[in-house]
């Protein structure tokens, strides 16, 4: 935690000297035509800001028009309204003025957060001990069905297989990338793009991707179009439907997940590698360490807090993985791949019971907490040391 | 295996030549080999894309690989289709105006209020800056269900309006301000432990030249930031730009609003395995986050991991 700016700044007093930014336009007069400028400045933007949300909102206007107006708009405001609310305390009595400005810099994130994340919050924690359609307390009821509900419950266990599999193959086939790329000279930078490229696509792009690889047709409705059962037709089997496979099914679907984020594992701890000391490596080396040797005994103790890092971020996004289970064509239920953020959308959005959704996610929410406080409290020691 | 320990230059010098050849032809093999694996599921989506409608139905994309020159089996029809027919140009469109701001505003509140907690003075600082990264826990589905009821009726506390009812449903902004909530913890964390390290010194002899904070936010710490600024921003972009949930949730599945991934997932419902519309469409909302991070992504690189590796 900083304290020279407190040095610098000294205590606010009333005595404009002491003021760091005591400049000439920063003078303690105010003149009253700055007051009017800025006042008109601001009466106009917001007058403009809300005569463009008018327009947006107009049903026939030309898309390319709409979607330039928009951008600029929402570009542009941000700005202004920083802007604005500074010009807006330069105005205050100098006394006043720098124990305000603080709050012009972070209000802002304040508010926004305030208003949605910490309200929903509690929200949704009140959502869930009341019914359906959120009218009657219904006590506990919504936490019973979440612990006993088949479905529910096969959604944990396949949520707590995801969040250990995925960061677990993903980071260490991006691990083992990373360290062979290290070595690979000509060709690394290309050779990590190309892992990192699905990264760059939707989630929803993926699963449509992968169902040109795990597509399954019956005999009968069309050839099989799929990777994986031309494979199997091409060495004189029969065609499998790999989505309906239980359980593996589920594996199925981890691995697209696993496609997508080994990208990103393998890029940040690259960088990671990157930054070990060569004469180390070097040294060991001389000493004929043998590579697998220099691998266990220096690269990966020296990117540990690294790898900690990548893992926590990936069995967080586990946790929430939704998209690649919602967008399968087949059903869900039957075919055993619930995951539990799947479940609260589900129970939001298509059942209608605002209750059973909010539980599950107050659930996923407990879940989310002791990984986060764990890489929070990592992170102030880390202050600490700094 | 052990070497002599003579001091050399580059350390492969110091082994049997041929241990290091085998070394070096096991990197590469094993590298192509995983890129490969990688690459499949994209390029069978990038052929696919350009075969007619009736060889995708009838064979395997990998089959176009046998005779790669038969004009016939190309075609670009499919692109044609999805651009105009299926609407994915006008969703091309929304789906910039939704990613542009829901990048820009909330790494502007972000860099503001981590310059703010970095180098201001003010009281409830600490506890503050604690509360704004601690919110990273709340994961996103839990804000849904109440933000939607907040921008379809508004809210009311005791009998007053807490909130308005501004009808920001369906709207570019409403789904700007709640991308902005998802992320500003993130950003401010990030772009916190980048800001917070910057010297001292250039802060404290700006302030002796008599510049204001906001005067040193805006030429000092924003061009000194750009690396963190940058890759902050590739990583937002891509995610708005994918992001399926949000959108769907507030801007809605039908509409004029209507996002790239969100017609996408239409499609799917729509027309079941239209297969030469779907991975063109795909591919279409693949373009620009591929094209952003290839060209930006030494800034990406070099931003995210400079927490990580100081670690």
């Amino acid at each position: 935690v900083r304290t020279t700016d407190e040095a610098v700044s000294g205590p606010e007093g009333p005595t404009p000297g002491n003021e760091p930014n005591g400049s000439t336009d920063h003078a303690d007069h105010i003149s009253p035509l700055r007051v009017i400028l800025v006042g008109v400045a601001i009466v106009l933007g917001i007058f403009l800001f809300l005569l463009t949300f008018d327009f947006l909102r107009r049903p026939n206007a030309n898309r390319l028009a709409v979607v330039a107006v928009a951008i600029v708009v929402g570009v542009g405001g941000i700005f202004f309204l920083y802007w604005a609310m500074n010009r807006v305390v330069d105005l205050f009595p100098a006394w006043l003025r720098e124990s305000v400005r603080p709050y012009v810099f972070v209000g802002p994130a304040l508010v926004i957060l305030g208003v949605f994340l910490v309200y929903p919050v509690f929200n949704t924690l009140m959502l869930s001990f009341k019914d359906g359609i959120s009218r009657d307390w219904v006590g506990l009821d919504n936490y019973r069905f979440v612990f006993t509900d088949d479905n529910m419950l096969r959604a944990l266990r396949n949520t707590a297989g995801w969040l250990i599999l995925v960061p677990l193959v993903a980071v260490s086939i991006g691990l083992a990338f990373a360290t062979l790329a290290d070595r690979l000279g000509r060709g690394e930078a290309v050779a990590k793009s190309l892992i990192f490229l699905p990264m760059a696509i939707s989630f929803a792009g993926a699963s449509i991707t992968w169902q040109l690889i795990y597509s399954y047709r019956p005999q009968g409705f069309g050839s099989n179009i799929g990777l994986l059962n031309g494979i199997m037709i091409g060495l004189g089997q029969a065609p499998v439907k790999w989505l309906e496979l239980k359980p593996w099914n589920n594996l199925f679907l981890m691995v697209i997940m696993v496609w997508m984020q080994t990208g990103f594992a393998m890029v940040v701890l690259s960088a990671a590698i990157k930054a070990i000391p060569d004469e180390i490596i070097e040294a060991a080396r001389i000493d004929g360490a043998s590579e697998m040797q220099v691998f266990r005994k220096i690269t990966v103790p020296s990117i540990l807090p690294t790898i900690v890092v990548v893992t926590t971020y990936m069995v967080i996004n586990a946790m929430k993985v939704f998209d690649i289970v919602f967008v399968q064509p087949a059903s869900v239920e039957v075919n055993g791949t619930a995951v539990v953020a799947e479940r609260m959308i589900r129970w939001f959005f298509l059942l209608h019971n605002n209750g059973r959704g909010a539980a599950i996610a107050v659930i996923l929410f407990v879940a989310v907490i002791p990984v986060m406080v764990w890489n929070m409290r990592r992170f102030r020691e880390q202050e600490a040391i700094r | 295996v052990s070497t002599p320990a003579i001091p050399a230059p580059d350390a492969a010098e110091a082994r049997a030549p041929g241990e290091v050849r085998k070394g070096r032809w096991f990197v590469r093999i094993t590298i192509l080999v995983i890129v490969v694996i990688w690459l499949i599921p994209t390029v069978g989506v990038l052929i696919t894309s350009f075969r007619p409608e009736n060889l995708v139905e009838s064979s395997g994309w990998w089959t176009a690989l046998a005779h790669p020159f038969r004009t016939a089996g190309w075609t670009i029809e499919n692109y044609r289709l999805a651009i105009t027919a299926a609407g994915f140009g006008n969703s091309f469109l929304n789906s910039l105006a939704v990613t542009i701001p829901a990048t820009v505003i909330p790494i502007t509140i972000a860099a503001f209020a981590a310059y703010g907690f970095a180098w201001m003075d003010f009281r409830g600082r600490y506890v503050m800056f604690v509360l704004v990264v601690g919110l990273m826990v709340v994961p996103l589905q839990m804000a849904l269900i109440p933000i939607l009821r907040l921008f379809t009726q508004g809210a009311t506390l005791f009998g007053f309006w807490v909130f308005p009812d501004l009808d920001l449903n369906q709207s570019f902004l409403g789904i700007w301000l709640a991308h902005t909530g998802f992320g500003i913890p993130l950003a401010t964390y990030l772009l916190f432990n980048y800001i917070a390290s910057l010297p001292s010194s250039i802060i404290e002899s700006a302030k002796m030249d008599g510049a204001d904070h906001f005067t040193i936010f805006w030429r000092l710490i924003v061009p000194l930031s750009i690396p963190a600024l940058a890759a902050f921003a590739i990583f937002q972009f891509m995610w708005v730009w994918n992001d399926l949930l949000v959108a769907y949730v507030f801007l809605g599945g039908a509409g004029q609003n209507r996002v790239l991934t969100v017609a996408l997932r239409e499609l799917v419902g729509a027309r079941g395995e239209n297969w030469h519309l779907l991975t063109a469409a795909a591919f279409i909302s693949m373009a620009l986050p591929l094209v952003v991070f290839f060209s930006l992504q030494k800034y990406f690189v070099r931003g995210l991991t400079a927490g990580a590796v100081k670690g």
